[in-house]
């Protein structure tokens, strides 16, 4: 097990190395000079532009300024932004944010998804069942903005019952509503997974089984049924996490929540080469190491897949 | 939702009954607020983090401004309507317009108690003319020409002296009479002496001598800066509610969503997808006035056609007949641009179109650009294809196809927009001269007066003369303009130096832009200057 968890982190490294190095080229081989951007309609002096990109090392060829990154990131500092602000900072303060956002997301998306597939699995073709079809092809098929901008609009202008954008903390309460716009997409995808899985594992002798030997419904529901139909709606939800954390930008954006995505937004929007890449650096990682987890957990869960080597 | 408004609707009434019944009340002030002078709630602004370390001498965008507007007293200040008036300062003389002497207010302070001298601005502009990396350097060498100042820097290059305390002289390498006017701006704000032993700890924590300074929580990143009110501030802007609240925003649809909900008082922009329904949002809460933007397309004298001869004046006038500005501004900008009738702004003094000669070189006239343009080709016949370059990161794409769009409809000839992926790489090849291409220009005012935009971008050899102009006869005016005693003459001198841009046009003029803007139902007394920034001291909100 332990060589299995140590095979798996190296192969991370060439996917770390791989991707820093495409996300700093593709950013830095951007044409333009980022310095003439802050002068906006302004043409600064050659002077002042050859300060600035002493300042910032643009001055530099482009290999030699992706070693100097690189060997600042293995040391544990991810630079600074152009406004002089450390990245390991804005990470630290706005990872736990986006973290307590996707964890919300991802109790919504167990509690009503793996309820809602519950009882459609068992009452196979009855009301239940053809709308929840009906609601949860609705949700796949919007786009996540639509989604948001209907909640806060609907929930936050409209009807007050929320704040349309999370105020300052970032509290519970105000993540109710971006974490159930998160988690509606994929809350579809859990239920649908819920369902098709508890339908295939009723079918199973196992479970005419346990009903033969005089068990009680309210014991081979949970007991028998669910535990078993878990194991492939566990690791969806799982990768959603990774997803969740990575991909929280859009509707961070929209309902302004302090985290990750935000940041990303506007570091995009600012053109802060050495935030974006740094951000989008850290987050390969989370990535990378989310999806280790659920390799690890795929064992954990179902102890056939452990004992096969 | 609903109680909040009615039980509003009730104080209402009790407020205009108590005005009924004590009778004379109308008559002294007339102030429709009731109560005391200054309200104590605190006014929660829309914002966002600023690009670069609060430091005066390197702000030059409106979030770092707006927050160091509020926290620093410059000599001067500039009220809504773009005038000004004294405010750390008591008097700015010269006799020559080259020799200046400054005197300040007695017995001020900065907010952590230290004193505000001639030394506090001496040093301050000092330390920014000799640091060539602060983005608002230009200012001592270009915007204004200080005597001794260089761009590579250099210690004490500024021909400043102090006096005493209160007192300190400026020499100007030219005479410029407007010199008072341009003080009021960020990059002349005083310094106090903490900041000369750790600017980057300045750039986090400023230390100022405004009307509010930072509260305990002062700026947390990423989220919002708070101000409160600076009780050691004795000046004319002093601050009539409980302090300032700057949220940050990711996007102006999370803030303006936000304002309907009355979470945020504050807002300096309407989103593009709130543009047609914020009059009915807001109702007379919604703000829509002119604004010190001027909208441009520059094509440099090296471009094939365009260059500095008879063609190319009679080309750029073809050109700039052929767009129709009123209805692009109207279909595209849906009302919120405005025509541009000249080279600078309907909000700034002088302003008179009517009254300079070659004006109408901006009117839409299909048949007189048809004419001008068979009479360029008889000099030299027109070939390829007339490019407008911009930035594609902008959202400048629809106006660009609309202006080519009617370049093309009008000349018959080809037109389109030629798109940057984003600002730098358009601002790299017009910085090199190396673009071949007209391509889009603008500026936005640093202080109330012609003097700023002409002198910036029109005069031989200025910093931003992207289209490298060269008229002696405009340079003798604008230089004659700059040394002129009143208003009255500068403007008159002025509006002759317009009428040789509009002869050889190094840019056409597109449009004016305008704020449209809005605020919560919770403060009242907002208005937005003619930079485009509310009066933030001036609101009042009841707790």
């Amino acid at each position: 097990m332990i060589w299995y968890i140590i095979r798996r982190l190296l192969q991370g490294i060439p996917v770390f190395f791989g991707s820093t190095f495409i996300i700093f080229s593709m950013v830095f081989a951007m044409p333009g000079n980022p310095v003439l951007r802050m002068f906006g309609d302004r043409t600064p002096s050659p002077e002042q532009i050859a300060a600035l990109e002493a300042k910032f090392h643009l001055d530099q060829p482009f290999l030699s300024r992706y070693f100097l990154y690189l060997g600042d990131v293995l040391q544990g500092n991810l630079g600074t932004t152009y406004a002089g602000q450390s990245v390991n900072e804005i990470l630290a303060r706005t990872f736990p944010t986006t973290l307590r956002l996707a964890l919300l997301a991802v109790v919504i998306q167990l509690g009503i998804g793996v309820l809602a597939g519950l009882i459609a699995g068992l009452r196979k073709g009855g009301v239940f069942d053809n709308a929840s079809l009906v609601i949860t092809l609705l949700i796949i098929s919007m786009p996540v903005f639509v989604f948001a901008f209907v909640a806060q609009w609907l929930f936050g202008i409209q009807l007050g019952w929320a704040r349309p954008t999370v105020g300052p903390g970032a509290p519970w309460s105000d993540l109710l509503l971006p974490a159930i716009v998160l988690a509606g997409l994929n809350l579809a995808y859990v239920l649908r997974l819920t369902r098709a899985s508890v339908i295939e594992t009723s079918q199973n002798d196992f479970v005419r089984m346990a009903y033969g030997k005089g068990l009680t419904r309210g014991r081979v529901i949970p007991v028998h049924i669910l535990r078993n139909s878990m194991i492939p709606v566990t690791t969806n939800i799982a990768a959603d996490f990774g997803i969740l954390i990575v991909g929280a930008t859009v509707t961070e954006g929209i309902f302004n929540v302090p985290g990750v995505g935000n940041e990303l937004f506007k570091a995009i929007n600012r053109h802060d080469t050495p935030e974006i890449v740094s951000i989008v650096t850290i987050l390969v990682i989370v990535y990378v190491l989310v999806n280790i987890a659920i390799d690890l957990l795929y064992g954990v869960l179902d102890p056939r897949i452990r004992y096969v080597k | 939702m609903r109680i909040t408004r009615i039980a509003a609707a009730a104080g209402g009434i009790a407020v205009a009954a108590a005005l009924v019944l004590s009778g004379c009340s109308s008559d002294n002030g007339g102030n429709n607020n009731g109560g005391g002078s200054a309200s104590t709630g605190v006014v929660n602004v829309a914002w966002g983090e600023p690009e670069n370390p609060l430091i005066p001498a390197n702000t030059n965008e409106v979030n770092g401004g707006q927050v160091l507007n509020n926290m620093f007293a410059g000599l001067v200040y500039y009220k809504a309507d773009g005038s000004w008036d004294y405010d750390a300062a008591e008097s700015i003389e010269s006799d020559d317009y080259i020799n200046w002497t400054i005197k300040l207010k007695a017995d001020q302070t900065f907010s952590d108690g230290t004193p505000v001298t001639a030394d506090s601005f001496v040093k301050a502009w000092q330390w920014a003319a000799s640091n060539p990396d602060l983005l608002n350097q230009w200012w001592f060498i270009d915007a204004i020409a200080f005597e001794g100042g260089t761009y590579d820097g250099g210690e004490d290059t500024l021909a400043l002296d102090v006096v005493d305390d209160t007192t300190f002289t400026v020499k100007l390498a030219q005479p410029r009479a407007d010199f008072p006017v341009a003080l009021g701006y960020t990059v002349f704000f005083p310094l106090p002496e903490s900041f000369f032993d750790d600017p980057d700890a300045f750039g986090d924590a400023p230390v100022g001598n405004g009307p509010y300074k930072l509260s305990e929580d002062g700026w947390v990143h990423g989220e919002s800066l708070n101000l409160v009110p600076n009780e050691s501030y004795t000046g004319p802007r002093k601050a009539q509610n409980g302090g300032l609240n700057f949220i940050v925003y990711a996007t102006q649809d999370a803030a303006y969503a936000d304002l309907l909900s009355d979470n945020v008082d504050v807002i300096d922009t309407v989103p593009t997808s709130a543009l047609e329904t914020y009059k009915d949002d807001l109702g007379d809460r919604a703000v829509e006035q002119g604004s010190a933007v001027f909208q441009s397309f520059t094509m440099n004298y090296n471009l094939e056609h365009f260059g500095n001869d008879d063609e190319g004046k009679l080309r750029r006038a073809a050109i700039s007949h052929a767009i129709n500005r009123a209805e692009i501004t109207d279909v595209i900008f849906q009302g919120t641009r405005q025509p541009a009738e000249d080279f600078t702004s309907p909000v700034i003094a002088g302003f008179d179109p009517e009254g300079i000669e070659g004006s109408d070189v901006m009117e839409y006239d299909v048949d007189k650009a048809k004419e001008l343009w068979a009479q360029a080709d008889t000099i030299n016949p027109w070939s390829g294809t007339f490019q407008l370059a911009y930035n594609a990161d902008g959202g400048h794409q629809e106006w660009v196809d609309a202006t080519v769009n009617s370049i093309k409809n009008a000349l018959g000839i080809d037109a389109v927009g030629l798109p940057y992926p984003d600002f730098a790489g358009l601002r790299t090849e017009v910085n090199d001269r190396t673009i071949k291409a007209a391509f889009r220009t603008g500026w936005q005012f640093d202080f109330p007066s012609q003097a700023n935009i002409l002198g910036a971008l029109y005069v031989t050899g200025a910093g931003s003369n992207d289209a490298d102009y060269s008229n002696a006869n405009f340079d003798k005016l604008f230089r004659e303009g700059l040394a002129a005693p009143t208003q009255e003459e500068q403007s008159e001198l002025f509006n002759e130096a317009q009428g040789q841009l509009f002869e050889d046009l190094p840019a056409i003029p597109l449009w004016y832009g305008s704020v449209t803007a809005g605020y919560s139902s919770l403060v009242d007394n907002v208005e937005y200057g003619w930079d485009s920034w509310p009066i933030l001291y001036n609101v009042t909100k009841s707790e």
